[in-house]
């Protein structure tokens, strides 16, 4: 190699010192939007949720900033993987995603009207959340290994049975999760190029067990959803002047929102302060911050949600194989439509589903989760750069 | 891209969703978020004190400690409400299903937002216990409320009335009023008629609270403005007087005593009472049943302004007015009693049919013969006079007195009851000449309330004037400064020829005081000079109903007494008695026992 034969002292050892701390070839501005949400998070969960739990005022905010440590930590862990690793465990992770998600069937607690999260020593664990990036991971894998077998609609029977039985699982525990695992699922359809008459049945035959569900069975006596359930889906239709009821809730959310007007309300933030604003840590903890901060602070988060977004697509093309394609496609998608539904939910424009804001709501499992998607996005990124300097790694 | 297509999508959804809220919309949000964060509670007001006419306290307030829940905070779930139920039920010692009750009749009964008041005079273990324990109980009060005290206990209960929460009707039907969910109105007597008086101002304060309800801090609010107190005209010692004397006859029974002068009612009452202070709580059935219950001389109905009876011979003074003024009879004119007469082949009798012999007007009246006025009835049959003069005096119509609950009565005429006989002819029989003989001693359809009679006597002893019968002497405020009086009011003129009521006042004194008098064994001893008049009312199937109605002192009077006794027999039996104890207490003199006289009989 001709660079051996450069005096020691060249500027190349600036560059191995970055790469001893695993940061070389990474996206800044993705770790920029991943930091900067979690800053916000912390620092908005500093100011609003001291009077949370009486005794211990910043409880919530020592906890995120572990979760975010721990998460961090995973993400540099994770750039440093070949992500198209992966691709090779993707039965093994597959069983332990079904496995996991099982489990809390067995030995599950319940929290907030679900029972969706384990006990583990240090730590309640939601397998759904750590769920997401598992599915993306297989799934996409799944997609590569079946593209040369069989006929274009067993190959997209295949993807969609595959995706659906843990959505279906996940379904029975935590609604808002399984539609994030059918948005995933659909993502990787749509980024592996199943072809539109397929999505389109795929999307009717959705529309009509939707109405089964919702309208014709209840009509029947036979409800599938818990009344919760139904009442914090359909409530965003009719906010209701009614304390107790989850549409009362959202309006409160809405009503703190609006209030927060241009440059935010600071500690004069009734709603979110009096506790008007429902679960102020988690998911509204968007209503805290458009209350506080006003459009100002709500627009920042939603640019560093746009900026992740747009780097996470950005890979989708950058990607050294079409596995990399499937799994950013993935990720894009899993982060965007929770910060759909989740700030659609706030702004009272969607329903009520428990979906938690990525990167801002308080929540070890969704944080943690969500760095580890980071950081494969980083190591899709970092193998991007690496094949284009040495076309023949891979 | 789909998916980036999508996802720009959906920003631009959020993004423009949140500029909606937050800048174009956001002041009406804020003005919201504001309201939110403070809750208006009414402060109830005190409401005025009721004095009698020397000042003493008929009605006052105390505070009690109210378990109160707030409508607003009931859970909408069937099963967190019935969970609700039972944890308070719990502290309070009773069942889910007593709380469900009670709640469910205050949201019948009242407009939307009352507290609904589950208990009072709540014990203080279970206030601590609230207090200590208020997080886990945020639906629940505990306030402070005002309740009527009544420190003279029964006295004047029918007068006085009492209070309750206002209803949502109450609300519908005094829009002007400025009435509030779970203030308190005047529902009968004094309290309803000076409700207005009384109610005072409630205050508001602002509570800065949280989204479950627990106070954080007090904002600056605006004074309860107390109610003005109403000072009665009655007389505490007239009014103890008339009522332990009726309650010692223990019948059914009531007694009015007037200010001839100015129609202040100085004493009013009716037996059985009842104790006012049983509407300071929530009433069970059985309680409202007791108070209704005509066995037990239904105690709620005030007989002294709307019993309907015939007052019997203490009508006749006024038969005897009409004839003088019609010409009918002189006062000297005789007529010889046989003790029975006979008109249109019909006999009519005294009672007893006791001969009195050879009578004028003064010596009819002193020994109550009725065969004196039979005639005097038969005579103005066919004119309207003895009709015109009864109305004249205020019988048939309401004597306007300020409570509510007064019956018009009847004074029959031949147009009357020939249409009622038109109408229902298995009751009416069609108009006689009997009817105008019962009307002249005051039997018959005719009907009156003891406060009608009093009014009517009063006019008698003024000399024509008939007075509105008031209560209300003058309302005060918290410091006792006057802010306004009642004045006399004058309901009718009656041009009475003085030398004719001379000789009325003479024949109804010796009737009182002469020993051949009707009630001469009752008032004979009294020591000031009355002008009284017996009188014993026949009633269907029943004993005769006793009255006795007075003026005092004689010959220009100042007060008039009507008292009557539901089966009371003889008037100077049971009614007189009462009388005479109403007028002791008002002039503080005593009667000594007489001896001998007649007039047991009438």
């Amino acid at each position: 190699m001709e660079s051996s034969r450069l005096p020691r002292h060249a500027p190349k050892q600036r560059v191995n010192l970055l790469e001893r701390v695993g940061l070389a070839g990474m996206d800044g501005w993705l770790a920029f939007s991943a930091l900067g949400l979690i800053a916000c998070s912390l620092f908005t969960l500093y100011e609003a949720s001291n009077t949370v739990i009486a005794g211990a005022p910043q409880e919530y905010v020592q906890r995120q900033a572990l979760y975010g440590l721990v998460g961090i930590i995973g993400m540099i862990a994770v750039s440093r993987i070949d992500y198209s690793r992966f691709r090779e465990l993707r039965v093994g992770i597959y069983t332990f995603l079904c496995a996991s998600i099982f489990a809390v069937f067995t030995f599950g607690v319940a929290a907030r009207g679900s029972t969706n999260q384990l006990e583990l020593p240090f730590f309640t664990f939601q397998p759904a959340e750590l769920g997401k990036l598992l599915l993306i991971l297989a799934l996409a894998g799944f997609v590569i290994d079946g593209a040369r077998r069989g006929s274009e609609g067993q190959r997209t029977i295949r993807i969609l049975a595959l995706g659906l039985l843990p959505t279906g699982l996940v379904l029975l525990q935590d609604l808002g999760t399984s539609l994030v695992f059918a948005a995933i699922t659909f993502a990787i359809m749509v980024a592996a190029g199943v072809r539109w008459l397929h999505l389109a049945a795929i999307g009717a035959v959705l529309a009509v067990f939707v109405a089964v569900v919702l309208v014709a069975l209840p009509a029947a006596g036979h409800p599938v959803l818990k009344e919760y359930q139904t009442e914090r889906l359909t409530s965003f239709l009719s906010p209701s002047s009614d304390i107790g009821d989850a549409g009362y809730q959202q309006n409160q959310a809405k009503v703190g929102i609006g209030a927060g007007g241009t440059t935010g309300r600071g500690n004069q933030a009734t709603q979110s302060r009096f506790g008007f604003v429902p679960e102020r840590h988690t998911d509204f903890i968007f209503a805290v911050v458009a209350e506080r901060y006003g459009f100002v602070g709500a627009a920042l988060v939603l640019s560093l949600f746009a900026l992740l977004f747009w780097r996470a697509l950005r890979l989708m093309t950058l990607s050294k194989n079409f596995y990399g394609t499937l799994v950013a496609a993935g990720i894009a998608t899993a982060i965007i439509f929770q910060v759909f539904v989740n700030v659609g939910m706030n702004l009272g424009i969607m329903p009520i589903t428990g979906i938690p804001l990525p990167l801002m709501s308080y929540g070890g499992s969704a944080i943690i989760s969500t760095f580890l998607m980071i950081g494969v996005l980083q190591s899709i990124h970092i193998e991007s750069h690496a094949a284009q300097r040495n076309p023949w790694i891979n | 891209m789909v998916i980036g297509s999508i996802g720009l999508i959906m920003l631009g959804v959020l993004f423009f969703r949140l500029w909606s809220l937050q800048i174009v919309t956001g002041d009406k949000y804020l003005a919201e978020a504001n309201q939110n964060r403070t809750r208006e509670v009414r402060v109830p007001a005190p409401r005025g004190r009721i004095l009698d006419r020397d000042g003493d306290v008929l009605v006052d307030n105390r505070t009690s400690m109210a378990l109160q829940l707030d409508p607003i905070e009931i859970p909408s779930s069937v099963a967190e409400r019935r969970a609700l139920y039972a944890r308070i039920g719990k502290v309070l010692g009773h069942s889910a299903d007593w709380v469900r009750k009670k709640v469910y009749e205050t949201k019948k009964n009242d407009p939307p937002g009352s507290p609904i008041t589950l208990d009072q005079d709540v014990d203080d273990d279970i206030v601590y216990y609230l207090q200590e324990h208020q997080a886990e109980f945020p639906e629940v009060q505990v306030n402070r409320i005002f309740v009527r005290k009544y420190p003279q206990g029964l006295l004047a209960a029918h007068i006085l009335g009492s209070v309750g929460e206002v209803t949502a009707e109450d609300l519908e039907k005094n829009p002007d009023k400025d009435l509030g969910a779970g203030d308190t109105l005047g529902k009968t007597g004094v309290e309803q008629t000076y409700d207005d008086v009384l109610r005072g101002k409630p205050g508001d304060t602002r509570l800065q609270v949280d989204s479950t309800g627990k106070v954080l801090s007090q904002l600056p609010s605006t004074l309860p403005e107390p109610g003005q107190s109403v000072r009665l005209s009655i007389d505490e010692k007239v009014q103890e007087a008339g009522e332990s004397s009726l309650q010692s006859v223990g019948l059914p029974g009531a007694f009015v005593a007037l200010d001839v002068n100015n129609g202040q009612v100085l004493g009013l009452a009716s037996n059985p009472t009842f104790d006012p202070d049983i509407f300071t709580h929530p009433l069970t059935q059985k309680q409202v049943d007791a108070l209704y219950d005509e066995n037990n001389g239904a105690p709620l109905f005030d007989r002294a302004i709307g019993g309907q009876y015939a007052v019997g011979s203490t009508f006749k003074p006024f038969t005897a007015l009409a004839a003088l003024d019609g010409g009918y009879i002189t006062p000297d004119e005789v007529v010889n009693d046989t003790g029975t007469i006979t008109i249109a082949d019909q006999e009519f009798d005294n009672a007893g049919k006791e001969a009195h012999g050879p009578v004028d007007l003064r010596r009819a009246l002193e020994v109550s013969s009725d065969v004196y006025f039979y005639k005097l009835g038969a005579e103005m049959n066919g004119s309207r006079q003895l009709q015109d003069w009864a109305g004249d005096f205020g019988f048939g119509k309401a004597t306007g007195i300020d409570i509510p609950g007064e019956s018009e009565g009847l004074v029959p005429t031949p147009k009357w009851l020939n249409e009622a006989h038109k109408e229902q002819p298995e009751y009416y029989d069609p108009w006689v000449i009997g009817q105008n003989i019962q009307l002249a001693i005051g039997q018959g359809y005719l009907q009156a309330s003891p406060l009608q009679l009093a009014v009517a006597y009063a006019a008698l002893g003024n000399g024509g004037t008939v007075l509105k019968p008031q209560l209300m002497l003058q309302t005060e405020d918290a410091a006792g400064r006057v802010k306004s009086e009642a004045e006399p009011q004058v309901a009718g003129q009656i041009p009475i020829d003085p030398s004719a009521r001379q000789v009325i006042m003479e024949g109804l004194h010796d009737a009182a005081q002469a020993p051949e008098g009707t009630s001469y064994k009752v008032f004979g001893g009294f020591p000031v000079k009355v002008a009284g008049k017996t009188g014993t009312a026949e009633r269907a199937n029943e004993t005769d109903q006793a009255w006795y109605a007075v003026l005092a002192p004689y010959p220009n009077p100042k007060i008039a007494v009507v008292a009557t006794v539901e089966e009371g027999g003889f008037g100077a039996d049971t009614a007189a008695p009462v009388a005479l104890q109403v007028l002791q207490a008002y002039f503080g003199k005593e009667a000594h026992a007489v001896s001998g006289g007649t007039g047991s009989v009438e």
